[in-house]
């Protein structure tokens, strides 16, 4: 089995230390072994979308220097996994080894799918669940087929959770909308942020769900806090927890 | 004054040398209808047309007689010989500014197509080709064999090394500008109907 | 149009947009509405992304040989007859039409949309040197009539509804008070056009595809204004940007094939008229704008926003376009494709718009030539914070935030302290006017611990280090 680590992004480490140990279960129960490098901060993600790459770029050289001889990186998030794999290029033009090794660096749905090659993960979860699509994993890792593009169907994120004994899903009217977070988009432009996260909410609601779920904390985070404030009887769950829970006995 | 403004924005571009590219190939396969017909009755009829099949002009002229909007109009053009009651003689016409009183007009096409309800129409022996837009209703006659797949098939048709006019018209002429509400009849013609002759 | 001076943030008027719940969200379906249709079109070819690609693959070869293109196009169109304008920026663009025009002793011209006539803003020049411009698209003519700019590419009036264009025309054209069905609106603005277009003495056109190897153009509209306005009297001006050729007549294939699903889900525009020289009798004029496209041709960063054809499908599926509206960009051209045009022709004053996004990358996906929007969007906010246009207060919190993720001790600190202060600060301290988070969402509860120490702790128990 490989040997794997992990990166936890910081808002997850600070916030959703649960998410963070119920990665951790996925892997272990699948006999990966599983190391967390404690020198790790954050991969520069905010910063770089401010548009302030140099205080970006000594996050990417730490985080390249923290996990490159790892075989594989695996992280419960699309977005800053796709931080490091589509948007770390420019900080390392002069490291002809940063190339192959973005390619180890997974979202832990894909890392599931594509590395481990799990096709039904087994376990229960008795519950309607709406599935929301992070737009970093689905539109630049395409974790699953965007609602925009012609071709064949997959969805690595559904695919895991269908495996379930128990589980049904949500439809929803607009299957892969952005939910409105979008990193200092959500303070900066906050009159829109919540109006989509609002409205994301509201299709789940009338498609009946009873929880959201998403393989990225952050927009979760977004509509748990539209969420709360409003006292609406939805939960939000990391995709993570779903898998944790169904696999533990 | 203009000619320099060329030279300042020719030499603008090529400031920036960038690297020759290559054309793509047209490789792809297109989606080719097993009964083109068919797909561009459905087609024209979504987007606001109908679709008669006619085997002779007179089953054109049959369908024709049926409908008030022809039965009524008053003043009727037609480039298709054999068509009744056309009493508007285009050619006769020194100014198209003539042709707006036009309710009707009959025109010849030269093919469909399927993919997208289209047909293709020149100014070739049309005197004034305002007739395709200014008529309140048009009827056009293309030969039923004459129906493409699609927009590459029809491009391998067309050449334009004279001067000339050319369209693909589809359907008649609409809007969705006010609320999204779809209106047939917006500038041009109210109403399309094509005859599939053959 | 804002000035750096003015200090334009787009994020001012989206909120004044989001303000008026129901319109924002009648705005977002009509455009949602718009991306659906459009889904469906994609969907109807099996080859639709070998379409984009090729698309793509025929601009860019278009971009690089621009110069060559160009003159091959002015010869072309030349020996049709035509004549040909170059024009390096809106003035003189401005002036060339203004000569024709006057040239003819022309007092009336009917326009079809362009937008590169809305970018020069040709319409105030005209009407001060005394030519009435009429704009003949539906769209185009309500938004004439308020005397304000079009809110979107190809749907210049959807921010309007249909009871305030029924007062619209009530006072401008007689109609009944009151009426607001859209079939009789545009039935009444059809035959009030009718009148403009048996006056006018010009047609003035944009040009959505110009064939370098033939010489010709190609104008797409549904109404047919296009047609009748150029048709009937003998003077025909078409404008372009520069970067609408393409190569060959059998590349109008691919594009008019992909062009009105993107726009609009239609599966052609009614009309796609191709002219190739003057109509016997007629004159024709071709203007070639530069207007600012060779400076974006000469970055290599956004060269490939030259690829666009200005089908607005980016706008339609753009969820912060949906929600804040077309003006709030103040941009001719609004929305994902506007908020890389308008930086590079200002970037002190546009410097929100970049920021207008939440990075979904939706525009990419639907964009006919795949223009890499958000990632070019991206790369705005790179060269923003380098100019120094970014605000000094994001510039700091940004430079603070790395140096404190650069020392894993002080980040869990920082981390352990923050987690504190939320558990127990009175809840007026957090939920304030300085917090924009907390005007409408909670923030997370914070956990006693961190992941790490969790961890730790985990890793103890089962007896690792």
């Amino acid at each position: 089995m490989p040997r794997v680590g992990l990166f936890i992004p910081c808002y997850i480490d600070q916030f959703y230390p649960q998410v963070g140990l119920a990665t951790v279960t996925v892997l272990e129960r699948l006999g990966v072994e599983v190391d967390y490098p404690t020198a790790q901060t954050c991969c520069g993600q905010p910063m770089a979308n401010t548009g302030c790459t140099d205080q970006a770029a000594p996050l990417a050289h730490r985080f390249f220097e923290i996990f490159r001889d790892y075989e594989y990186v695996v992280c419960p998030s699309g977005s800053c996994t796709s931080m490091v794999r589509t948007h770390y290029d420019d900080y390392f033009q002069s490291e002809p080894a940063f190339e192959p090794f973005k390619h180890r660096v997974f979202e832990l749905c894909e890392f599931l799918v594509d590395v481990l090659k799990i096709d039904q993960l087994g376990g229960k979860f008795p519950h309607k669940v709406g599935l929301h699509n992070s737009c970093h994993g689905l539109r630049e890792l395409r974790l699953g087929k965007g609602s925009e593009t012609v071709g064949p169907a997959y969805n690595k994120s559904r695919q895991l959770l269908a495996g379930l004994n128990g589980i049904s899903f949500a439809e929803l009217s607009r299957v892969d909308e952005c939910c409105g977070f979008g990193g200092t988009f959500a303070v900066n432009e906050e009159a829109v942020s919540c109006m989509m996260g609002l409205d994301r909410v509201a299709d789940h609601e009338t498609a009946g769900s009873e929880i959201i779920t998403a393989s990225d904390m952050s927009c979760l985070m977004h509509l748990e806090g539209l969420i709360r404030r409003q006292k609406k009887p939805l939960r939000v769950m990391h995709i993570a927890e779903i898998l944790a829970e169904a696999m533990t006995p | 004054m203009s000619s320099s403004s060329k030279d300042q924005i020719l030499a603008a571009i090529r400031r920036q040398q960038l690297p020759p590219r290559e054309l793509p190939p047209l490789d792809f396969a297109p989606l080719v209808y097993d009964d083109p017909q068919q797909h561009y009755t459905e087609t024209l009829t979504g987007i606001g047309g109908r679709v008669v099949v006619a085997n002779s002009i007179e089953d054109v002229q049959r369908d024709l007689d049926q409908h008030d909007l022809y039965v009524e109009a008053r003043q009727i053009c037609s480039l298709v010989p054999g068509i009744a009651r056309a009493n508007v003689d285009l050619d006769a016409l020194d100014d198209p500014h003539q042709a707006e009183t036009i309710e009707f007009a009959v025109l010849p096409a030269k093919f469909a197509v399927a993919e997208n309800g289209a047909l293709w129409v020149t100014d070739e022996n049309v005197k004034h080709r305002v007739i395709y837009f200014i008529c309140q209703h048009l009827a056009f006659v293309v030969p039923r064999d004459q129906i493409l797949s699609n927009m590459h098939q029809a491009y391998e048709r067309l050449s334009f090394d004279s001067p000339g006019f050319g369209a693909f018209i589809a359907g008649p002429s609409k809007t969705a500008d006010i609320e999204q509400s779809l209106v047939i009849g917006a500038h041009g013609p109210k109403s399309t109907v094509v005859y599939l002759l053959g | 149009m804002p000035t750096a001076t003015e200090k334009f943030n787009h994020a001012d008027d989206a909120t004044a947009f989001v303000a008026n719940h129901a319109r924002a969200k009648w705005h977002d379906q009509a455009l949602w509405f718009v991306r659906q249709k459009r889904d469906r079109m994609a969907n109807s070819l099996p080859e639709w992304e070998a379409l984009r690609e090729t698309a793509s693959s025929i601009k860019a070869y278009t971009i690089a040989h621009l110069a060559e293109l160009l003159e091959q196009f002015e010869r072309q169109a030349t020996k049709l007859g035509a004549h040909v304008h170059f024009a390096k920026d809106a003035a003189e663009h401005n002036e060339i039409v203004l000569g024709i025009l006057q040239q003819h002793g022309v007092k009336k011209a009917a326009k079809s949309k362009s937008m590169l006539t809305e970018e020069c803003h040709l319409n105030p020049f005209l009407n001060r040197h005394g030519i009435d411009v009429v704009d003949t698209d539906l769209g185009e003519w309500i938004v004439q009539l308020r005397n304000e700019p079009p809110s979107h590419i190809v749907l210049p009036a959807i921010h309007i509804k249909r009871e305030e264009v029924g007062e619209l025309f009530h006072e401008k054209i007689g109609t009944e008070k009151g009426a607001s069905d859209p079939t009789y609106l545009a039935r009444a603005a059809r035959r009030k056009l009718r009148e403009t277009f048996m006056e006018a003495e010009a047609g003035i056109t944009g040009v959505n595809f110009a064939v370098a190897e033939t010489g010709g153009f190609v104008v797409c509209t549904n109404e047919g204004n296009a047609d009748l306005g150029v048709s009937l009297p003998k003077l025909h001006i078409a404008c372009l940007g520069i970067e609408k050729l393409i190569p060959q007549a059998k590349h109008l294939a691919v594009f008019l094939r992909l062009l009105a699903r993107s726009a609009t889900g239609q599966p052609i525009t009614t009309y796609s008229s191709h002219f190739h020289g003057p109509r016997p009798g007629g004159e024709l004029h071709i203007v070639l704008v530069d207007n600012g496209r060779t400076d974006i041709l000469r970055s290599d960063e956004f060269r490939r926003s030259l690829n666009c054809i200005r089908c607005g499908a980016c706008m339609n599926t753009c969820p912060v376009y949906r929600r804040s509206g077309g003006h709030s960009y103040q941009s001719t051209i609004p929305g994902p494709i506007g908020s890389i045009l308008a930086p590079s022709r200002d970037a002190e004053t546009y410097y929100s718009l970049p920021y207008a996004c939440s990075l979904c990358g939706s525009c990419d996906d639907v964009c006919p030539v795949k223009i890499d929007i958000h990632h070019q969007l991206l790369t705005w906010r790179r060269e923003i914070a380098v100019r120094g246009y970014l605000p000094w207060s994001k510039r700091l919190s940004m430079r603070m935030m790395s140096l404190v993720l650069r020392r894993p001790w002080l980040y869990r600190l920082a981390g352990s302290l923050g987690r504190f202060a939320l558990r127990w600060s009175p809840r007026f301290m957090i939920y304030n006017g300085l917090n924009a988070w907390g005007k409408q969402r909670e923030l997370p509860l914070a956990p006693k611990q961190s992941f790490r120490a969790l961890y730790r702790q985990r890793q103890a128990k089962n007896g690792k280090s």
